[in-house]
């Protein structure tokens, strides 16, 4: 199984469902994410990995209430669970780990 | 932003979201497609936003989005058959009076339907024995006189033809030449025996796989002087001996050898013989005869391809319009074009000529087909009709169905499976009907049997059943969906207030429509009847009159009529070339002197001195023939005054054209006599048309016409065919009253009438019982209503106006839409095709009008009249 291991874009799209805490949903993701990465992201990629995330179980999802926007239609709102917690942990210490281990001398070339 | 209409994606495109869509994602992809429009037709404009969202809908469609088919659904499915075959069979057995009039009814039509589908897979199986039954084409000819074209096409062409194809053309395989009149007396050691059979090439099986028991194919018909007999003839002829090798005597003349023996030929193959001679043995016996190969003698002969694996048969058209301009030049005035046939397409062929067999023709095909076609659509619609009457009952069925959880589809097919149910208990009967049928059916014309088996065989049969399912899905197509449309809070509210008045009208145009089919039908099969009438006692300019006529079929004349002459019934004999009046044409080449540029054909019977006061004809001027003996040369010939008009003799006077010269085929004849007109060919043949002659010869005269006073002709007949057994022991006696032969000649007609009166009848039948149905639905829902009336004080006629008063209108609705829609097909549709045609007799139309309308009477009369005695107290008791 894949298992807990994300993908980039996987990844992107978990953290900003963590960060807009109460307001994930697709819409709200992608504009979030369009603003940060400053490239253009499409609903249908998003909604595609927000699926394929909520099968791997690191995200759930509830429908919210109904509104007079979106022509009446609910939103689905997204939460971050335990096991999408533990593999966001996992990626950043993965990452830091691997930074860690670069000597700093390495790095100043491109840093300057 | 108020009071203006908030714009909105294109609506298709939301449904085609939802169909394609899991249920449990669409809501919320839905919402984020909409929110997307919204900001979009902010920025970039409706249209544009449009355009995205349709995009986006069709973007969406990935394997996580797209419904799953559900596994449950179709288990449901199989466990719901059961239910709705237990409902739907009580509901026949409690609506008994229905059940039996929508499965009769479909029964009866359904039968119709059976026979088609035999005729047509008959039809369909023809010739499908031989192996290159799709690499087999026919040359067909068109005929061109003076640029005047034949309308019909020729299934024939000339022998030339075939052999230039045969030796010139590099494309077909093997070419098959077959020429007719190969049939005469066959005889071995002193056995004589009639067949029938036709020349043939060598290629013949090559193209065919006609198969041979004994010898071989590829010579049996290479030599001149060879015969191949099929099985049965063979048996006939030579007992248990071997045939093969054996010499036989064709007509007393020449003797041919046995190089084969063939299987019997199949019953579904458009070519049937029992022998046939060689190709070459023509090339020896008619070495000098100039006809024998001309390019214009395209009557005689049939021509087979056999094509390459592939080969477009449109590609060798080039090639046979070189060949027609190459050939045409050594004939006069003629133009023969050639095309080719399917061998799948000879049964159906459009009308042609000179067929080789019987065949079907492409447009009694289309009649009854149509005919057909009509009467099943006609029971159709009782069964509609007569499940949307009931709906009041079956309303509240739908209703609880619908609330325990019935989707709309499964309503749908519950109802679908009630009507299959229908047409399969209405195939049972249907079958029994057919088996019943069948030969009846046969039986109606000669044609009819020789051509179709209509056999239950298990390919038919499975077809049977698929008509019935097809029928079932059909008719309840429409009750299916109109309960499956009952909204169910209406209908369990009170279903007493539940309105059908949205269906009444389209019953009614069913009902107008199903009694104008009966009407126009009845009408039609009248007037045909009146004019096969008129046909057969068609005055046709002379005496058919007690006149028998007997084939010699190859006897002495002398001796024969000898013994004729003298019972004492006979009144004369006289001796003819051929019987007219009949369809049978002779004809010849006839050209004025002084217009020698000029010549036409010219119809003529050949007869002896008796023959023109035998039958009466009328001499407007001149005499009649003077008896010859011994061999003379041909100089004298009795014409109509149409002959004379057509080649301009002596003004067209009779009197002065006595003694005029004719050219006929080269030779030159004196006019001794003036006839007046006959109907030569057959009664409905063109006055324009009718240029006829009498010929005089005193020898090869192939019938006697006998003219007998008896009181008992059958008695006479009986002494005629003895004496015919005396003189010939090999044919059978064939003579045959000339009454009898005209009623022949129109034998198509009166099959096409008996075929048109059975569908008339069903057709009335169907509508009849669906008419009662209907009225016994009206007046049992309205019999409250009636009982009330009756407690005011309505008279008994009274009620049955009001209750009889809405069908009266339909009927004469019908009535008033269908006889002139008659009247106007026939004459201007049928009767300029057709020449002496009786005149339209309003009578005979009304008569089947009042007919139909009658049984409706009854119908109605029945049940309003039941309705109106009930006692009242009876009904209103219970309230």
């Amino acid at each position: 199984m894949k298992g807990t291991n994300l993908g980039e874009f996987e990844e992107l799209v978990l953290l900003t469902v963590a960060a807009l805490i109460d307001d994930a949903y697709s819409v709200a993701i992608c504009d979030e994410l369009e603003r940060h990465s400053k490239r253009p992201v499409k609903l249908g990629a998003v909604h595609a990995v927000l699926n394929r995330l909520e099968d791997k179980g690191l995200l759930k999802s509830k429908l919210g209430e109904a509104t007079n926007v979106r022509g009446g239609k609910r939103k689905r709102f997204y939460t971050v669970t335990v096991p999408g917690k533990t593999a966001l942990v996992k990626a950043r210490e993965l990452r830091e780990d691997l930074w860690n281990r670069i000597p700093s001398f390495a790095l100043k070339a491109i840093a300057s | 932003m108020k009071g203006q209409r908030p714009i909105l994606p294109p609506r298709w495109a939301t449904r085609f979201l939802y169909w394609y869509c899991r249920p449990e994602l669409v809501e919320d992809l839905d919402g984020d497609l909409a929110e997307y429009f919204d900001r979009n037709c902010g920025t970039k404009g409706p249209r544009r936003a449009k355009f995205i969202y349709v995009l986006d809908v069709v973007k969406f469609c990935r394997p996580y989005t797209i419904r799953k088919p559900k596994p449950l659904h179709p288990l449901i499915h199989w466990l719901m058959l059961g239910n709705y075959i237990k409902t739907s069979s009580r509901n026949l057995v409690r609506n008994k009076l229905f059940s039996a009039i929508n499965i009769s009814g479909l029964a009866i039509s359904m039968t119709v339907g059976l026979l088609l589908i035999g005729v047509l897979s008959d039809i369909l199986s023809y010739d499908q024995f031989h192996k290159n039954y799709h690499r087999i084409y026919r040359v067909v000819s068109e005929y061109e006189f003076l640029k005047k074209k034949d309308m019909s096409l020729m299934a024939t062409t000339s022998t030339k033809a075939g052999q230039l194809i045969r030796n010139e053309f590099a494309t077909p395989e093997a070419v098959a030449i077959i020429r007719r009149n190969f049939d005469g007396d066959v005889t071995y050691n002193n056995k004589t025996l009639p067949l029938d059979g036709f020349w043939a090439n060598q290629d013949l099986f090559k193209v065919f796989s006609f198969e041979l028991a004994k010898g071989n194919p590829e010579t049996a018909l290479r030599d001149a002087f060879s015969v191949v007999l099929t099985e049965s003839a063979a048996k006939k002829l030579f007992g248990d001996d071997e045939a093969l090798g054996k010499s036989i005597t064709y007509n007393n003349d020449k003797s041919y050898t046995v190089t084969g023996i063939l299987k019997d030929i199949p019953k579904f193959s458009h070519i049937h013989f029992e022998m046939l001679g060689s190709l070459p043995t023509r090339e020896v016996l008619y070495k000098d005869s100039k006809d024998e190969m001309k390019w214009d003698n395209i009557w005689s002969t049939w021509v087979y391809l056999l094509l390459p694996e592939g080969t477009d048969p449109n590609s060798l058209q080039p090639e046979l319009v070189k060949l027609s301009e190459r050939e045409d030049p050594t004939v006069e005035n003629t133009h023969i074009g050639l095309q080719l046939q399917a061998l799948g397409d000879i049964m159906i062929s459009p009308d042609m000529n000179n067929q080789i067999g019987d065949v079907m023709g492409v447009s009694s095909l289309w009649i009854f087909g149509s005919l057909a076609f009509v009467v099943i659509l006609s029971a159709s619609f009782n069964y509609t009709n007569l499940s949307i009457a009931r709906s009041l009952r079956r309303t509240r069925e739908v209703g609880i169905r619908k609330v325990v959880g019935a989707l709309r589809s499964q309503v749908r097919n519950q109802f679908i499976v009630e009507a299959v149910l229908i047409s399969c208990c209405a195939l049972l009967i249907a079958l029994v009907l057919y088996v019943i049928v069948k030969p009846v059916f046969l039986s109606f014309n000669p044609d009819l049997q020789a051509l179709y088996q209509l056999d239950l065989s298990p390919k038919n049969l499975g077809l049977f059943i698929a008509f019935a399912l097809l029928l079932g899905i059909v008719t309840g197509f429409f009750p299916a969906l109109f309960f499956s449309k009952v909204n169910t809070i209406d209908v369990l509210k009170d279903g007493a207030t539940f309105r059908l008045s949205r269906k009444l009208t389209a019953r009614k145009v069913l009902i107008v429509f199903q009694y104008c089919i009966s009407i126009i039908l009845i009408t039609s099969t009248a007037i045909v009847y009146q004019q096969y009438r008129h046909y057969i006692a068609f005055d046709l300019g002379f005496s058919t009159e007690n006149i028998i006529n007997v084939p010699l079929q190859g006897n002495k004349a002398d001796l024969l009529k000898k013994d004729i002459e003298e019972l004492p019934e006979v009144v004369d004999v006289s001796q003819s070339q051929m019987v007219t009046s009949i369809g049978n044409y002779w004809i010849s080449r006839v050209k004025s002197p002084e217009h020698p540029e000029d010549s036409a054909g010219v119809a003529y019977n050949v007869v002896d001195e008796k023959y023109l006061p035998l039958h009466n004809h009328q001499l407007l001027a001149g005499r009649n023939f003077q008896a010859r003996t011994g061999k003379f040369e041909e100089s004298e010939v009795i014409v109509n005054v149409e002959v004379l008009k057509r080649f301009q003799v002596a003004g067209g006077d009779p009197q002065k054209a006595i003694d005029q010269v004719l050219k006929i085929d080269g030779k030159e004849v004196r006019i001794i006599g003036v006839m007046k007109d006959f109907s030569y060919g057959r009664a409905n043949d063109k006055a324009s048309d009718r240029t006829i002659m009498f010929r005089y010869n005193n020898e090869g005269l192939d019938e006697l016409n006998i003219k007998v006073a008896s009181t008992d002709l059958l008695a006479t007949r009986n002494k005629l065919e003895a004496i015919w057994k005396k003189h010939d022991s090999v044919h059978p006696y064939e003579g045959k009253f000339y009454s009898e032969q005209l009623e022949l000649a129109f034998a198509e007609l009166k099959a096409a009438i008996k075929i048109a009166g059975v569908l008339a009848f069903l057709a009335i039948t169907i509508a009849s019982m669906g008419l009662l149905g209907m009225v016994v639905f009206t007046t049992e829902t309205r019999l409250k209503e009636v009982s009330i009336r009756k407690v005011m004080g309505a008279s008994v006629h009274g009620l049955l106006f009001l209750l009889g008063k809405g069908f009266l209108s339909l009927l004469g609705i019908a009535t008033l839409i269908s006889l002139p829609l008659t009247i106007l097909f026939f004459e201007q549709v049928a009767f300029p095709e057709l020449s002496n045609h009786a005149p339209l007799s309003i009578t005979d139309m009304l008569l089947g009008v009042g007919v139909v309308l009658v049984i409706a009477l009854a119908m109605i009369l029945s049940q309003t009249f039941k309705a109106a005695q009930t006692n009242p107290a009876e009904v209103l008791k219970n309230e």
